[in-house]
């Protein structure tokens, strides 16, 4: 039978489930699940509620970050910043709030530090075409420093009149016993689900990640597109660390330290291309979950400690592995 | 009425003179193949059509009103379209996605607009029938052959209504059965009533599709005549200088 022009427009190439099963974060997902399904069987103490809040809380925290970062990487570019700014909003949160503010001023400050070095790594990324690498590397030792200086190196554990709430806005569960980080978490994650589905300016992070070039000739604003990512970026980590201050209840210098690659890992392993022009909120929470699985078993199947790292190395080899068969397999 | 005039064109760089006194017309529903060797000027020409530089000299009206445009997007806005040779697609994107891309369709109200992904679809489609092209609109860029990379490049002049459509090399980077889809697509705008411009190194795509041929050399025009006065020697002949002017 012949089929015409007007059917052949009408078809997709790929079919729904094709590309559920085409998708890594989809093998991402199935790991984390038979892990959690093991591990369930294996040891007594896994699928207790005790374990299971401490794990989907302790998930957050990189899981946010990633979320953010996804949105840098699909663009193509990199983020090394995010754990020292991490560290600088939560000390920014801490002093300002030790110095006797209430806590919307605190985390106003705090966000606002976000938003300011997110803008300063974007300009100079966006405008003046600095490498992201280096830029981020460069923020990375300053915004650490920076929270050095603005607590003299102490620990801030008194956070003044309205230190209570602070506690319990990372710290409690007011939802069906859900950590509330956790909810946090969901939150966020669906907000950017939403952004990079529906919005013009998730599909405008998609073009100039797929072609930088193309997208500025169609009238894409991509310096400002980019400009706006790096604040996200710094903005989740900003999130991030609010929300790490009121669940530890004290904030040090080394708080956030190497996080940036523990993120950076989540969003690969979800499925976020380092090249750019792929990734999903839904993949950076799931690489997330993975690396923390891991990390919990380990501890729980009485493995040496030394050992996550490999565990956690092979796991993002693995899972880029896989998205390199199915290259192969198409331009066969 | 001619859709664009050109009227005493020059451009230098510095003591460059890219273009060099250039006048010549575009009609409605013709393609004009414009040839001539690397740095002739025919590119720093078409990016003077297309907005990307002003004129030194001259002047250029759109259908009789005159036409001063600062930056590439206005002359979207007067109706000129270009393809450009890379075609400017992003491979990670669907072909709707791609046509498009910078005018996205949304539906909803104030800063509560979404993606309207099924007009979009429904748009793209309905262009890709126009042009007789076996494209869907679904379907990932990186996935499709030139000819249909081609079509989608073209689909986005197609979105408004566009008077002219330049195209840089479109046949350049193709095989051989996907020129012939390429060529059909040129024939769909002119049909429609747009004036291309087809800038092509390719002898046999100028004088398969063209109406008319400019050739230039050196900056200047050394030939504007009907494709059908003209001979490929006699165009080789102007483009390497052997044939001075006709």
């Amino acid at each position: 039978m012949a089929v015409t022009l007007d059917q052949s427009i009408s078809q997709k190439q790929q079919s729904w489930m094709a590309q559920v099963l085409g998708s890594q974060t989809f093998w991402v997902l199935i790991a984390v699940i038979l892990a959690c399904i093991f591990l369930s069987f294996a040891t007594d103490s896994f699928a207790t509620t005790k374990n299971l809040y401490n794990i989907t809380r302790n998930v957050t925290f990189v899981a946010i970050i990633a979320l953010g970062m996804t949105l840098v990487i699909i663009t193509g570019g990199i983020d090394l910043s995010v754990g020292s700014v991490l560290c600088l909003c939560s000390m920014v949160l801490a002093v300002v709030m030790h110095a006797g503010y209430g806590i919307e001023v605190g985390i106003a400050a705090a966000i606002g530090t976000a938003l300011v070095i997110g803008a300063f790594n974007g300009i100079l990324i966006a405008y003046l075409d600095f490498p992201p690498f280096v830029v981020t590397l460069g923020m990375l030792s300053i915004a650490r420093s920076l929270a050095m200086v603005a607590s003299n190196n102490t620990v801030v554990f008194q956070f003044g009149p309205d230190h209570d709430k602070l506690l319990a806005l990372g710290g409690g569960a007011w939802f069906f016993g859900i950590a509330n980080p956790v909810l946090y978490m969901i939150v966020l994650a669906l907000l950017t689900g939403f952004v990079l589905r529906w919005t013009r300016f998730g599909r405008y992070v998609f073009a100039i990640g797929g072609n930088e070039h193309a997208a500025t000739l169609t009238g894409v604003p991509v310096r400002k597109i980019k400009v706006a990512v790096y604040m996200i970026s710094a903005l989740s980590a900003g999130i991030a660390g609010i929300i790490q201050t009121g669940w530890l209840g004290a904030v040090t210098t080394n708080i956030g330290a190497g996080m940036e690659l523990q993120v950076i890992a989540a969003a690969v392993i979800g499925g976020a291309n380092l090249a750019g022009g792929v990734g999903t909120a839904f993949g950076a929470i799931i690489g997330a979950a993975l690396i923390e699985v891991i990390r919990n078993s380990l501890g729980l199947l009485g493995i040496n400690a030394f050992w996550q790292g490999t565990f956690i190395g092979s796991a993002i080899v693995l899972a880029v592995l896989f998205d390199r068969i199915r290259n192969f397999r198409l331009s066969e | 009425m001619a859709v664009l005039e050109l009227a005493n064109i020059s451009k230098h760089f510095g003591a460059i003179q890219a273009v060099n006194d250039v006048s010549f017309s575009l009609e409605a529903g013709q393609v004009v193949g414009l040839m001539g060797d690397n740095g002739a000027g025919k590119s720093t020409l078409v990016k003077m059509i297309a907005g990307n530089f002003r004129p030194s000299h001259g002047s250029m009206r759109l259908e009789g009103a005159e036409l001063v445009m600062h930056r590439p997007v206005e002359a979207r806005q007067h109706g000129i379209e270009i393809v450009h040779q890379d075609l400017a697609l992003c491979n990670n994107l669907t072909a709707a996605a791609n046509v498009f891309l910078g005018r996205e369709l949304r539906r909803g109200f104030g800063p509560l607009r979404v993606l309207d992904y099924k007009a979009m679809y429904k748009r793209a489609g309905e262009i890709f029938r126009d042009l007789k092209s076996e494209t869907r609109p679904r379907d990932l860029v990186r996935q499709m052959s030139g000819g249909q990379r081609q079509a989608v490049a073209i689909a986005r002049t197609m979105l408004s209504e566009a008077k002219i459509v330049l195209m840089d090399e479109p046949t350049a980077a193709i095989s051989v059965r996907q020129v012939a889809e390429v060529l059909n697509l040129i024939r769909q705008l002119r049909d429609r009533g747009i004036a291309v411009v087809l800038i092509s190194h390719r002898m046999p795509d100028v004088f398969t599709v063209a109406d008319r041929v400019i050739v230039m050399r050196r900056g200047h025009k050394v030939a504007d005549k009907p494709i059908a006065l003209s001979s490929p020697e006699e165009v080789t002949g102007l483009i390497t200088g052997a044939i001075e002017q006709v």
